[in-house]
């Protein structure tokens, strides 16, 4: 199988999903299922890069302080990405996110995400051995 | 939802008994239609309020109650500090103080339809509206801890408005008890190129006309004719509320790993509310209230500015200004007796009645008015509280009303049953000007996407929690 993102079904907000191989490419995949609320992903040039760190003391937390923080840069530089490079080590994740300006023009945002929830919060294996790691977003 | 396991109080009351782990029953306000087409996870979300610490009365969900996360949206929970009660950051929400305000333009149906499009657009320009929008008012570090302390009063006092605006926002403009120093460095980053933005999503700025009088004597209280035309605003705190919200669920969920709490949803994380983090929460939550509360006041004076552009001498009277995500101190009477509780509304209105401290004059003999925004394609509401020697606090959800339609689709939903482009047009052919920069986004807020907010009102007015006194129809739309 292939590293995937998709949104999950909440009625009043979104469901963020990353699946993939391994736990730091879920958590890359949850990050662009992020991005693509806002906007398409693949109409993000990836030029800018911004270095994230975060540290929590179990996958769960670390997949909400990781969505936050990239919630935080995007809004604070105005900025959406298109491209992730996690590394996780234990209860550290240093990564790096890949992007540039938001033009309402080429990237037509339909709207700005508030911040992670505890909500539909999960990481962990499915059936065929992925990794998986989802939250709801507040938008 | 099925309601099988609820017991029917009254025809707009539905009551969850208290059972395991819940410390008071729940009760949730509705037409049996309405409770039908709520989602389970409403009901289950208020019985897990009802098992928080201290909690008062009952945990409470309005007529236009939908699944949110750890609290129901259109939820309220009142919690007494003497009694261990709590706050919880979720059960405020991630929009502190988002709210409406409502303004009277002078101006009458007729006058509107001869500068309808030239206003549209003088308030499309003058108003920063959608994702990565900026505002031009940049604060120094000094100015932002002015803002925070002084809410609206502040923007007054720099100009933005007028000190007559004050009395009629809840808290006279400024919320007492914020402690700018508990915001972090994070919030006020994100709230460096934000202040006075609309923002994105279900926010608005709206030109309304009162399409009809529901109640005249109320109405006339309010300075409300038919065929008069109204301005509303609809949004939030911005990125300062949304980092706060983030910043103190985290320190809750941390405490509570560290105190062994049992959680029923970690969204429930909650800090006693004589606690430091309790304290810390309260203050910096306030600070987030003034920055609402100062983000509509630069708003109202940028559309002011617009409508002179175009109107020159249009005078814009405040009507009123609520805030509907917030945790704040107030006074009910419970068992008999007053009592000092701390209110959660999180997705509902305060609704206080008449004859309450707190109100300014004019509208201390007939209520507080109570503003419910719609969508961009059906109507809005003005309700007033309603009194209180009607009965206890509790018997009218601590004195709360519901806060709009409430969402009935997904946004995923309805961006794959309609498209912007169609949306704008068939609103236009309806005589309905909208302007934004997104049309994803309008396709999300698609009318249809919502509940119908007329019986959510019918309901809200039905179960004695209000009492409708106009229906707006909106005219011109500036959505994010």
């Amino acid at each position: 199988m292939t590293n995937r993102w998709e949104h999950f079904h909440h009625q009043s907000d979104i469901g963020v999903r990353g699946i993939a191989d391994t736990l730091a490419g879920a958590f890359e995949q949850a990050a662009l299922a992020l991005t693509a609320v806002v906007t398409d992903p693949a109409g993000v040039t990836a030029g800018e890069e911004v270095i994230i760190h975060c540290e929590a003391p179990d996958p769960e937390l670390l997949l909400v302080d990781w969505l936050n923080a990239v919630i935080y840069e995007m809004a604070v530089r105005g900025m959406v990405f298109g491209g992730f490079t996690v590394h996780i080590d234990g209860q550290r994740l240093t990564a790096e996110a890949r992007g540039e300006g938001v033009e309402v023009a080429r990237h037509a945002p339909a709207v700005e995400v508030k911040g992670a929830t505890y909500s539909g919060l999960q990481v962990g294996r499915n059936e065929a051995g992925e990794w998986v790691a989802q939250a709801v977003v507040d938008v | 939802m099925d309601t099988m396991r609820l017991e029917r109080v009254r025809e707009f009351e539905w009551r969850i008994p208290a059972t395991g782990p819940m410390r008071v029953p729940g009760v949730i306000f509705a037409s049996e239609q309405l409770l039908r087409e709520m989602d389970d996870n409403v009901a289950h979300q208020v019985r897990n309020v009802a098992s928080l610490p201290g909690i008062v009365g009952a945990s409470y969900a309005m007529p236009d109650a939908h699944w949110g996360y750890g609290f129901p949206i259109g939820g309220v929970a009142a919690f007494d500090p003497a009694e261990g009660g709590v706050v919880s950051a979720g059960g405020v929400g991630f929009d502190i103080s988002c709210g409406v305000r409502t303004l009277h333009t002078g101006l009458t149906r007729g006058d509107l339809q001869r500068v309808k499009a030239p206003l549209a657009q003088a308030l499309y320009g003058a108003v920063p509206a959608g994702v990565g929008s900026t505002g031009t008012i940049h604060l120094s570090a000094h100015e932002m801890d002015a803002m925070l302390a002084g809410g609206a009063a502040w923007a007054v006092s720099r100009g933005w408005g007028r000190r007559e605006d004050l009395p009629h926002i809840e808290e006279h403009g400024s919320m007492a008890g914020a402690l700018p120093e508990a915001v972090s460095e994070q919030a006020r980053k994100r709230q460096r190129n934000e202040m006075g933005t609309l923002g994105s999503g279900n926010h608005y700025l709206e030109v309304q006309e009162v399409e009809a009088v529901l109640d005249r004597d109320l109405a006339a209280a309010f300075g409300l004719h038919q065929g008069d035309v109204v301005m509303s605003i609809h949004c939030g705190s911005r990125g300062l509320g949304h980092q706060v919200a983030t910043d103190y669920q985290r320190r809750m969920v941390n405490e509570a790993a560290r105190e062994g709490r049992a959680l029923p949803d970690r969204e429930l994380a909650w800090a006693p509310i004589e606690s430091e983090l309790g304290t810390a929460y309260l203050g910096a939550m306030g600070a987030a209230i003034n920055c609402a509360l100062a983000n509509r006041q630069i708003i109202t004076a940028l559309a002011r500015d617009a409508f002179d552009a175009v109107i020159p001498g249009a005078q814009l009277s405040l009507l009123y200004d609520v805030s509907h995500n917030t945790c704040k101190r107030e006074t009910h009477r419970v068992d008999g007796r007053e009592r000092e509780l701390y209110v959660h509304r999180k997705g509902a209105t305060r609704a206080w009645g008449a004859g309450r401290e707190g109100l300014p004059e004019g509208l201390k003999a007939v209520g507080q008015p109570v503003l419910i925004g719609g969508t961009m394609g059906t109507h809005s509401y003005i309700l007033a509280g309603n009194s209180q020697d009607e009965g206890e606090g509790e018997a009218h959800g601590f004195s709360s009303a519901c806060h709009g339609a409430g969402r009935a689709m997904s946004r995923r939903q309805a961006t794959r049953t309609w498209n912007g482009r169609d949306v704008v047009k068939e609103l236009e052919t309806r005589g309905v000007l909208v302007r934004s920069p997104s049309l994803k986004g309008i396709a999300e807020e698609a009318p249809g996407a919502y509940k119908d907010v007329s019986a959510v009102v019918d309901a809200t007015q039905r179960a004695g929690l209000a009492r409708a006194v106009a229906r707006l129809r909106p005219v011109v739309c500036i959505k994010g």
